[in-house]
């Protein structure tokens, strides 16, 4: 099947971690017309169906609790996606790049996001089936889990002052891009999520096979289209790339997402743990099960996500 | 710089003899800046009575800012009689409405509906153009410059600084101090704390050092406590805006629609005595309808 990436017929076959220059490569090679039509498809993107139904809920008292509607969002990376779209957006051009749900409280007003969040919900709710078999579920389990990990990880390790709700949106978002290949090219996506497992490769690798680039570009496309900091969509693009150059965002990140697939606290289509680069060891102090005891007890954290990433209010996560 | 209050009553317009000293129109001031460009803040039913001294100016280009699209900032537009003449112009500007998903021209298409106004857009006879403002961008209106600054509101409420010639003004439209969503012992309270802190910082270093300032003080502490996210100031929290932007004039705005002049006077006499610090360094007043003063 031809690649809709492939606009000069020269389909990148990186095996391996990519370089940046390679993904830089590769995002060149996304037409403008491509990254338009996925842009406006993802901005007409309904929320995951419990989000949806919370909101409906809550939106119909006048005195919604402001905290409810903050955590029904930032656990949501569909509602937390278009929120973002909209407070980074050249209409109001704030001195500082908006990054998280209560950022875009304070910015645009309460009652604000809680009717974009109520427009938002008005859309639907994303299908619990897709034609790509994308386990919408295992998806937001993890994105959730290395949401709530990255951030821990950045409370417990970070050097310097990034604020650990940065790796909390970079963990949520991580993984936005198999969203987008699941509700928009759902062919090549579910060939791509056999070839991963079929050849035992990384699931960005049969991306890029099979579709001719992966979800770390489509991901950061989206994010670089609509203005959000440089550093979220430099991190969401290199999350499976080389990162011995990496700031505590992306080492965060990487080790989160590695900790939830090892914890199997959802794999997104992905279930390989990577290998862990040295400079992650050394920013660490240990390996991957090193750096798993060090963090304690984490329960609580893993209860936590399990709740929210629950689909459906009736569904067992 | 010249401003005249044309309409000071909040919510809803309240004529009737217990108003009659403050006026009961609804929120507008007009601007005249040392070149006489007219700059009218907000389109409240006070722009009618100010649209018949404009009969003898015309043609005129009318700079309408609206702070936000409530009913009691708009109502009086469609009623601003230039409109109606060729060979005027009216801009207007204000914030984009992400629920709307449109800008200022949002605000008239609602309203000229024909359900509820007999007159079409396109049967206007002036020019008519919207403007969707950035916040913290200035913008040149002749020898004014006018910066819109995003406030709190339930809607999308820019408040507007004017500045001309070395003199300028700041009025916010409907504005409350952003109040923490979290209690104290909560996760979450201390970085919306910082985030609420960084804020009103930024909104205090846009207005540093204004002349004037028109603010928002529908309510009295008391009344505030069962009001709380409604969108609006005390005739405190406005002293303490005023007071931190080092501001010379502050005029106390959006009277509540129920409260008589006497009421009125006597809340407003209230916050001087509990304020009495501030009162002493800056000069407090109550804004009235046709109250007008030159800087």
């Amino acid at each position: 099947m031809a690649s809709p990436f492939e606009q000069n017929g020269n389909r990148p076959q990186v095996r391996g971690l990519p370089t940046i220059d390679v993904l830089r490569e590769m995002m060149t090679q996304l037409s403008t017309e491509l990254t338009k039509k996925l842009a406006g498809a993802v901005e007409k993107m309904p929320a995951f169906p419990k989000s949806v139904q919370r909101i409906l809920e809550l939106t119909r008292d006048i005195n919604c609790p402001p905290k409810e509607l903050v955590m029904v969002i930032e656990t949501d990376p569909v509602l937390t996606m278009k929120l973002l779209r909209i407070l980074n957006s050249a209409y109001y051009s704030f001195s500082k790049q908006i990054t998280s749900v209560n950022q875009s409280v304070v910015c645009l007003g309460l009652n604000t996001v809680k009717n974009l969040a109520l427009s938002f919900a008005a859309m639907g709710s994303l299908p619990q089936q897709n034609a790509a078999g994308f386990d919408m579920q295992r998806y937001l389990l993890h994105s959730l889990a290395t949401a709530s990990l990255a951030r821990l990880l950045c409370h417990k390790y970070g050097k310097d002052d990034t604020d650990p709700a940065d790796c909390y949106i970079a963990g949520l978002l991580h993984d936005f891009g198999k969203v987008v290949f699941a509700q928009f090219l759902p062919t090549e996506f579910k060939q791509a999520l056999a070839c991963s497992q079929e050849q035992a490769i990384p699931l960005h690798q049969a991306e890029r096979q099979i579709i001719g680039t992966d979800h770390t570009v489509v991901g950061s496309m989206l994010t670089e289209r609509w203005q959000f900091p440089g550093q979220l969509s430099d991190t969401i693009r290199r999350h499976h790339s080389d990162i011995a150059s990496g700031d505590t965002v992306l080492c965060c990140l990487y080790v989160a997402n590695q900790i939830s697939k090892q914890l199997a606290l959802g794999n997104s289509g992905n279930p390989m743990v990577e290998h862990l680069p040295g400079v992650l060891v050394d920013y660490f102090g240990g390996d991957l099960q090193q750096i798993i005891d060090n963090l304690g007890d984490i329960s609580s954290l893993m209860n936590e996500v399990q709740v929210f990433a629950k689909i459906s209010k009736g569904d067992a996560p | 710089m010249k401003l005249k209050f044309w309409g000071v009553r909040g919510s809803i317009a309240s004529p009737g003899e217990k108003t009659a000293r403050y006026g009961g129109n609804t929120t507008c001031i007009e601007i005249r800046s040392d070149n006489n460009d007219l700059i009218i803040l907000d389109g409240g039913t006070g722009i009618f009575p100010l649209a018949q001294t404009l009969l003898k100016e015309l043609p005129l280009t009318a700079h309408i800012f609206n702070t936000h699209s409530h009913w009691d900032h708009i109502q009086g537009l469609p009623f601003f009689i230039p409109l109606f003449i060729p060979g005027n112009t009216l801009r207007l500007y204000g914030a984009y409405d992400p629920i709307a998903g449109a800008g200022p021209e949002h605000i008239m298409n609602v309203q000229l509906q024909y359900s509820y106004f007999p007159v079409r857009e396109v049967e206007m006879k002036s020019h008519f153009d919207y403007i969707a403002l950035t916040p913290h961008q200035p913008l040149a209106i002749g020898s004014a410059i006018i910066t819109p600054i995003m406030l709190n509101h339930p809607v999308v409420d820019m408040g507007y600084r004017i500045d001309c010639n070395g003199k300028s003004i700041f009025f916010t439209g409907d504005h409350e101090p952003y109040f923490n969503i979290y209690d104290s012992n909560e996760e979450g309270y201390e970085e919306y704390q910082t985030l609420i802190e960084e804020h009103r910082r930024s909104i205090i270093d846009a207005i540093r050092g204004v002349d004037i300032i028109i603010a928002d003080s529908s309510y009295t502490q008391e009344e505030y406590l069962s009001k709380k996210g409604w969108g609006h100031g005390t005739f405190d929290s406005c002293i303490q805006l005023a007071v931190d932007a080092g501001a010379k004039i502050l005029f106390c705005t959006h009277h509540e629609p129920t409260r008589s002049d006497d009421e009125l006077e006597r809340v407003f006499a209230e916050a001087l005595a509990r304020n009495g610090e501030a009162a002493a360094i800056l000069d407090i007043r109550l804004a009235r309808e046709g109250c007008e003063i030159i800087i």
